[in-house]
């Protein structure tokens, strides 16, 4: 299998896509002429030209509508948010429009949009760029959220939301576009709502999503130097929750670490514990550990910023706590 | 062209209906058949009635939470409106809906939006999908564009967003009509105390989007100025028209509007838009008294039937709470409670 880098595989993607649909086009800050701020458009504009392939002004409610307007009429858009810190300003029409037309229109339209682009923490961005809201998205009924880490699943999971028929947010990560990894040329699509075993282990389970599945497999690869078999599930999708691959997993190891870069209130995290400790209560030999960022805005310094995130080290001492192996 | 007086009679006729369709909906609210907000348009019915007509077939429409009138307009049977405003399944949206989300895509009308100012970008992207399929072959490129008319408040046009569709709308020449209905307040706010430009089709001045101005209490000038807004928007020049009218009525059925004075209300009742077409067809001797007679037993007898309907219908089965919300369900399907408390 060919091995590019996560970006190449987000344009493969949207490449592939347009190619077998005329409805599907592409519209966001930069993503023509300039390629995408990340690059992830790169090649698609000289491709398919300025109809398909358009550069909007920094707008990012009124471009989130249109897209959806655009979806109601039968297109099938891709909007660009440049980081999903912007897209907190097209909340309103995701939330009121996007996640409520099917519902409130009694079924007679359909929202088939992906709003992607890039989240979390990067390299010393500082408080405003460095935020994880995908329980923002997660929490609304109506939207489907994922959120891959690796090319191959940026891939898959990006053509099957292009193709999927509600709107879902595909939250890319700034720190992965340069990742390089196996992905195969042409058809892959990865069905939305499917966890994935990135490593498979018999003693503890540890459940995460988006690039923590890096300090997560690191983790694993120190408990094994301890004799500790860590399993590592990447639910790739935040909405819905692939419960099954959660708890098949723990009924097996019973015992769990849930690992997520977000803020620790109220998120996919706090519904994950709840389901092992509801739903696995009975599997369970031990508390379920949490492992969230720092309950603070992110800070610029550079040993601030290191701090606040979940590292191998600290997931791995969580891994032992939940084994009861903590010196 | 002049309207003929064919036309200038559908008009008067439509305007009952819408008139008298929220006469009635407001004594339901009252009989407590009707819950929830519920916005009536009695005043302004020039403003819908004369847009609308002047749309055709392929063309979309798009409005704010006081959209029951724009439903009317567009062609929705009372029936089906008034049974959403009762919570029915045999309402537009199953009963899911109510007042502010009235929706019917076979009559082209696209909702019924509860946020303010919110529908305004929805209606960009039916005109940037108008235009993205016209142009999807080169010969398409200047034919004339089935257009999205979009309809807002005043209080709107002071939201953020507008101005960046504007900017957008002007920018790729998308056939957006944008009609501004100014009946003087947002909420209780009159006009001059929340905005400082109150001629709102010059809002997009500074973006090159024309606008033009027109009495809303008027329905054959908001009906030839509509077709003049639309002929351009068919070519790629979005436009604003701004309609002043008046509600009678206050914000909502929860507002006894005493933040205006009688008087006022008084003035804008002379000029009411139906009497005012009535008389004026009567004076031409195209209209009589007896035709209006016969007019407003027809449409009592519609509104009857369409409140008749809405009462005999059944409400939604309990499991219609969970529906409707994905294409197909996926994940953790909610569990609907068996017994209602």
């Amino acid at each position: 299998m060919p091995l590019i880098a996560y970006r190449e595989a987000v344009s493969a993607a949207m490449r592939e896509e347009m190619e077998r649909d005329d409805r599907v086009f592409l519209l966001g800050e930069e993503v023509a002429l300039y390629n995408g701020a990340f690059k992830a458009s790169a090649g698609l504009y000289e491709r398919f030209g300025e109809r398909r392939v358009i550069d909007a002004p920094i707008s990012e409610a009124g471009f989130a509508g249109l897209g959806i307007g655009a979806a109601m009429a039968g297109l099938r858009p891709i909007i660009e948010f440049m980081t999903f810190n912007f897209a907190v300003l097209a909340l309103d029409q995701v939330i009121n429009n996007a996640a409520k037309i099917h519902q409130m229109s009694g079924g007679q339209l359909r929202c088939p949009i992906v709003f992607r682009g890039p989240t979390g923490s990067a390299q010393q961005l500082a408080s405003q760029h460095s935020q994880s809201l995908e329980a923002q998205y997660a929490h609304i009924p109506g939207l489907k959220v994922v959120m891959p880490a690796t090319p191959r699943d940026a891939k898959g999971l990006l053509k099957a939301a292009i193709r999927d028929d509600d709107p879902v947010i595909v939250m890319e990560n700034e720190t992965l576009y340069g990742l390089k990894g196996e992905v195969e040329d042409g058809e892959l699509v990865i069905p939305i709502g499917q966890a994935d075993v990135k490593r498979a282990g018999a003693d503890v389970t540890i459940v995460t999503w988006g690039k923590m599945i890096f300090p997560c497999l690191d983790a694993a690869t120190l408990l094994a130097k301890d004799g500790i078999d860590a399993e590592v599930i990447d639910l790739r999708t935040v909405r819905p929750i692939d419960e099954k691959a959660i708890l098949d997993s723990v009924a097996k190891t019973h015992r769990a670490v849930v690992v997520e870069e977000a803020w620790p209130l109220a998120g996919v995290g706090g519904s994950v514990t709840s389901l092992i400790s509801t739903e696995g209560f009975d599997d369970l030999d031990a508390p379920v550990q949490r492992l969230n960022g720092i309950d603070a805005p992110m800070s610029y310094a550079k040993n601030l910023e290191s701090l606040a995130l979940p590292t191998a080290a600290r997931i791995a001492a969580a891994a032992r706590r939940a084994c009861y192996r903590e010196s | 062209m002049p309207l003929t007086t064919d036309a200038r009679i559908d008009l008067l006729e439509r305007m009952l209906l819408v008139r008298r369709f929220e006469e009635r909906a407001g004594q339901q609210y009252g009989l407590g058949k009707i819950n929830g907000f519920c916005h009536l348009y009695i005043g302004q019915e020039a403003v819908a009635v004369g847009c609308l007509t002047a749309l055709d077939k392929d063309d979309v429409a798009l409005s704010g939470y006081r959209e029951h009138g724009h439903a009317l307009a567009r062609g929705t049977p009372a029936r089906k409106v008034m049974a959403e405003l009762f919570g029915k399944a045999t309402g537009t949206s199953k009963g899911k809906g109510g007042s502010m989300h009235i929706f019917d895509v076979e009559h082209g009308f696209l909702g019924g939006y509860g946020i303010v100012g919110g529908q305004v970008p929805l209606a960009l992207g039916y005109a940037f999908a108008s235009k993205y399929r016209a142009t999807a072959k080169p010969e398409g490129k200047g034919s004339p564009l089935p257009v999205a008319m979009v309809f807002l408040g005043d209080a709107a046009a002071n939201q953020g967003v507008f101005y960046e569709c504007l900017n957008m709308a002007a920018l790729w020449k998308l056939p957006l009509v944008l009609v501004v209905e100014n009946n003087g307040y947002g909420m209780g706010t009159a006009v001059a105390r929340a905005s400082a430009q109150t001629d709102f089709h010059r809002r997009g001045e500074g973006l090159g989007v024309s606008g033009v101005a027109v009495d809303g209490m008027d329905a054959v000038l908001v009906r030839e100025c509509a077709e003049a807004a639309i002929a351009s928007a068919r070519a790629g020049t979005p436009t604003i028209v701004e309609a002043r009218t008046y509600r009678y009525r206050g914000h909502s059925m929860a507002d006894p509007a005493t933040y205006r004075t009688k008087e006022e209300l008084e003035d804008y009742r002379k000029r009411d838009p139906i009497l005012s077409l009535k008389d004026k067809l009567e004076q031409e001797g195209a209209y009589t008294d007896e035709a209006f007679k016969r007019l407003e037993a027809r449409v009592k007898a519609e509104v009857d039937d369409a409140v008749k309907f809405a009462d005999d219908s059944p409400l939604p089965d309990n499991g219609e709470l969970v529906t409707d919300i994905y294409a197909q369900p996926i994940g953790r399907q909610p569990v609907v409670p068996t017994e209602q408390t």
